[in-house]
């Protein structure tokens, strides 16, 4: 019988808030964060709309000098692993600091620093690059930032799998406590890409939508008109814990981490297989993992971007796995209200994933308006429902052709 | 010491570092008084290039530990300018 791993605390840093409270609200409410790019001057490119997180003050998390030094992407993780200790009152101490380890992803990493100091390079020449540019720039330092910051000296690592890398992280941390290597581990997937150089790099690859004069529109992820993601930031971090390590200190269960299956499409570099393979073998490989059957699950968040290709096999893979319980089983997709917070995307998910189960109501597709012959199952349209939901599975897939599903369930003794 | 000269290396000193202006008196050491670590005097030293418009080599940064020794090596870059 293998360890039992249980989701004690979540930190969020969204479009759409700080805190679990703001995202949960405007999930259900289906709010509105996606407007025109504040970050930069955005008006050369294809694309100048995004779901930026507004009213970050780092320094409230940590100290004002790190946080002047730190790439947005750590930024966000430390301020999102501070929310997620304090949810799950845990506090790393010398007796227990050995057992709690830092899984933190992100798929691009500190990004912003070197489109900053490229800018640097070229106008200035290699002696004016900051000494702080190498730590930044690489994508395990918020693992590592975060371990410095809270003394948390268990297995330290990070995962970089595209836009799975927060399901990734997830799940890999999850089996480091199955098998024993750590009691407890600050896990999720972090992001801050809304830089010059991020948004021109997925506008080129014809990934994003170009819909700048309808941003709050522009995310419509299974319906007809969709025409692209539009890039989101922010983080998502979990406390996953050995079930005898959060029960040994009473603390509050929101859920267990039942299942985790991965797959590669080995096919294309950005688009998905064309029979959404490797989407159905990642999400068999989860539900085997939990040791339940396709129709125990009682809902999926969805990768459901808001592109045409992702959103119609995904759609494919489900209708495969599930047959015709597919056309019973509620898919939503909180990209709709999000954004892609690439990343941060599949640990974010997971926490709406996690929330779902935990208020037995099902966070909605917003702007789903006209429908897509290719896309013919239940997305839970515009508006929330309460729902049955003891089982959920959350899905996240990446460029490169990664493929990750986390199946989630009530917690029961 | 050059009052003016030192006022405009506080400044620099205070903004990098994340400092109170009255920490940054002339003895204080850069790596055990004011908190520096290797990395931040790298960047130091970078913006007294950039405020001062000199060039400072390693060797030369190598000897900095204070306060009035950034000062003193500043005023010897710009004298030296003159």
């Amino acid at each position: 019988m293998r360890r039992r791993v249980v989701v004690t605390g979540m930190g969020l840093i969204t479009p759409l808030g700080i805190g679990i409270e703001p995202f949960w609200q405007g999930l259900l409410q289906g709010r509105r964060v996606i407007g025109p790019i504040t970050h930069f001057d955005a008006s050369n490119l294809a694309t100048r709309i995004a779901a930026e997180v507004k009213e970050f003050d780092p320094t409230q998390f940590m100290e004002r000098k790190d946080a002047r030094r730190a790439a947005r992407f750590i930024q966000f993780a430390v301020a999102a692993t501070r929310l997620a200790l304090d949810d799950a009152h845990l506090t790393i101490t010398p007796d227990n600091a050995e057992q709690i380890g830092v899984l933190i992803g992100s798929g691009i990493g500190g990004v912003d620093y070197m489109d900053s100091q490229m800018r640097v390079l070229i106008e200035q020449g290699p002696d004016r690059i900051t000494p702080f540019l190498a730590p930044m720039m690489i994508a395990d330092m918020a693992s590592g930032i975060v371990s410095i910051t809270f003394g948390a000296k268990g297995p330290n690592l990070c995962v970089v799998t595209a836009c799975s890398t927060g399901a990734d992280a997830l799940g890999q941390a999850a089996r480091l406590i199955q098998r024993g290597e750590a009691e407890v581990m600050i896990a999720g997937g972090s992001e801050a890409a809304i830089v010059p150089i991020g948004v021109a790099a997925f506008c080129a690859a014809r990934a994003m939508s170009t819909r700048n004069d309808d941003p709050e529109h522009a995310s419509r992820p299974f319906d007809a008109e969709r025409d692209g993601f539009v890039m989101g930031e922010g983080a998502g971090v979990l406390i996953l814990e050995s079930l005898e390590h959060a029960q040994a200190r009473g603390a509050r269960i929101y859920a267990e981490l039942l299942g985790y299956g991965m797959s590669a499409d080995a096919y294309h570099i950005t688009q998905p297989d064309p029979e959404g393979d490797g989407a159905l073998r990642c999400m068999r490989n989860a539900i085997r993992d939990a040791g339940l059957q396709p129709t125990d699950i009682h809902y999926i968040n969805a990768h459901g971007t808001s592109t045409r290709y992702n959103d119609a096999k995904e759609t494919l893979a489900i209708k495969r796995l599930f047959g015709e319980y597919a056309y019973q089983l509620p898919v939503s997709s909180t990209k709709s209200v999000t954004g892609h917070l690439l990343g941060a995307a599949g640990a974010v998910e997971a926490a709406a994933t996690i929330l779902a189960i935990q208020h037995q109501t099902l966070p909605p597709t917003i702007n789903y308006e006209y429908p897509d012959p290719e896309c013919d199952l239940d997305y839970v349209p515009n508006e929330p429902r309460p729902a049955r939901v003891r089982y959920a599975m959350t899905n996240s897939f990446g460029f490169g052709g990664h493929n990750t599903a986390l199946v989630f369930g009530a917690f029961e003794e | 010491m050059d009052q003016e000269l030192f006022e405009r290396v506080r400044k620099v000193i205070v903004e990098q570092l994340d400092v109170r202006e009255e920490e940054v008196t002339p003895d204080a050491t850069f790596t055990d008084d004011l908190g520096a670590d290797s990395l931040d005097l790298v960047e130091l030293v970078m913006a007294f290039e950039q405020e001062f418009d000199v060039s400072i080599s390693e060797e030369e940064a190598e000897q900095v530990r204070t306060v009035a020794d950034a000062v003193r090596l500043l005023a010897e870059k710009l004298q030296a300018e003159v």
